[in-house]
């Protein structure tokens, strides 16, 4: 037999806080993946990417090419969307309120407010509590994470190095945000304001943090992951899930070893408590992208500086 | 004192720790489940909202498929919210992707569209009784179609069926893993024991 339709309710309500935090809490767990256009998009959802993140280029070809770095055009986003049936992020730029309103207005699932692209306003991240569209943010500290979450972002990712292959920042920034987590829930409440100050936090998300004992949304890491191990040992210092950018499509041209690795990442990412499951997925896993060290970087070259 | 029947939830990817928070606070023993052989010692199980894509490839991957329906032939209770309602689902339209294939319906993915369309609704669900069950819908399914042996237990005011019940097997295309309101874990653990 069949059922109504397929609209929602009249009292129904859009773009809420749950609405967009919840669909975070789904893709927990899992991995997001860099593309640049459809047939990445198709590898990533057949190695059980949770969600693709389309972006103009991979953040190594930024590095190597530099110029400018925009939200990608809009037939290539459109095309990803019509592709894959896993959600769709996009990146725009740090303050560019209206890449993020092309994007919403293409109708993609979540947008990320990103320093691996130009910085359009060196002031003023966007306004995202305006949006339907939930975004996510990069953050290095918990003060960065709180002031993103406070602007509306619904997700948080630990910045680390991207476009590098090198996972010391990633590790940096995970440890850095749940130490500070750890200290805040140890603090008295006489203390939080004190904390929030510092933090150069919002006072009542910093009490919201005490009170759940982690970030008030969802966090997963990013920035040089690049192997399974790398995506594991995230997984093992607090992140709920991995972005993978250059990772997956700098290792190699053959999409059949693109596939073969993001399979593998996906496998550890899950597993990641089970040692030998993780060994098991690294098996036979040789090309991971050469990579730059981030030891060797220049201040300037450093992505992970922009958007405080 | 007889001891509480001990939920598993699948936890390749998803909302699971939600649902393994919500039956603890009712006093259910919940664990993850990730291995075919973690499921010969559970009394229920519940297969979370997340990515169905990617849950349907790790449930091939890890040769979960045919053991999970092995325990359902065998009365072993599943409740999947969104995607797990998809991973229940015989019929998805024209999407072959891998899924348990257990439950009499047609699973619509995506049904109202991106995330945008995303939304919160209160709906009736007479075996709950008052006040409404506030459901969370994010890129929701929907039941387009159901079998002759399945009862609908909710429907939005447009008609459309977002939860069903066929014999041990419960649907839901919404996420009551995200609300506070823990009515239907209690209705799953303590009406559809097996």
């Amino acid at each position: 037999m069949q059922n109504g339709n397929d609209s929602a309710t009249p009292d129904s309500e859009t773009g809420t806080w749950t609405a967009k935090t919840g669909l975070a809490q789904m893709l927990k767990g899992g991995v997001i993946m860099d593309v640049i256009n459809a047939d990445q998009a198709r590898v990533a959802e057949e190695a059980g990417a949770v969600s693709v993140m389309a972006l103009e280029r991979v953040p190594s070809d930024i590095r190597a090419e530099g110029g400018v770095a925009r939200m990608s055009p809009v037939e290539i986003l459109q095309e990803i969307k019509e592709t894959v049936s896993i959600p769709v992020m996009a990146k725009c730029r740090i303050g560019h309120f209206v890449e993020a309103r092309i994007i919403q207005s293409l109708g993609l699932d979540y947008i990320d407010e990103s320093e691996v692209l130009t910085v359009a306003d060196p002031d003023h991240h966007v306004d995202k509590h305006a949006f339907t569209i939930p975004f996510v943010c990069g953050a290095l500290d918990l003060g960065q994470a709180l002031r993103r979450i406070g602007e509306g972002a619904a997700m948080i990712r630990t910045k680390g190095e991207a476009g590098t292959g090198d996972v010391v920042e990633a590790v940096l920034h995970v440890r850095t945000v749940m130490n500070q987590i750890r200290e805040v829930v140890a603090l008295p409440d006489d203390q939080l304001m004190t904390a929030a100050k510092n933090l150069q936090a919002p006072y009542e998300l910093v009490k919201e943090t005490k009170r759940l004992g982690r970030l008030p949304v969802v966090n997963f890491a990013a920035g040089g992951i690049a192997s399974p191990a790398d995506a594991a040992l995230m997984m093992h210092l607090g992140a709920e899930g991995v972005f993978v950018g250059s990772g997956i499509f700098k290792a190699s041209e053959d999409p059949a070893i693109q596939l073969q690795l993001a399979t593998a990442i996906v496998e550890a990412t899950t597993h990641f408590e089970d040692d030998d499951l993780v060994a098991e997925a690294s098996r036979g896993i040789n090309v991971a992208m050469k990579g730059i060290s981030v030891a060797g970087l220049p201040a300037e070259e450093r992505m992970a500086a922009r958007g405080t | 004192m007889k001891s509480p029947p001990t939920a598993g939830v699948l936890a390749l990817q998803g909302s699971f720790a939600e649902h393994i928070a919500i039956l603890e606070e009712l006093g259910y023993p919940a664990r993850p489940i990730r291995l075919p052989e973690q499921l010969d010692d559970i009394d229920a199980l519940i297969i979370p909202g997340g990515e169905s894509t990617t849950i349907g490839k790790l449930a091939v991957r890890y040769g979960l498929i045919e053991p999970i329906r092995r325990h359902a032939a065998a009365g072993l209770p599943i409740w999947g919210t969104c995607a797990g309602l998809i991973f229940l689902a015989r019929d998805l339209g024209n999407s072959e992707q891998p899924r348990l294939d257990l439950m009499d319906i047609t699973a619509a993915r995506n049904a109202f569209g991106s995330q945008i369309q995303s939304f919160e609704a209160d709906l009736d669900i007479p075996v709950l009784g008052d006040p409404p069950f506030h459901g969370v819908f994010i890129r929701a399914p929907i039941i387009s179609a159901t079998g002759d042996g399945v009862e609908i237990l909710a429907r939005l005011a447009s008609g459309g069926v977002v939860a069903a019940r066929q014999g041990s097997l419960l649907a839901t295309a919404f996420h009551p893993e995200l609300t506070g309101d823990s009515r239907l874990h209690d209705h799953f653990m303590a009406r559809m024991k097996r």
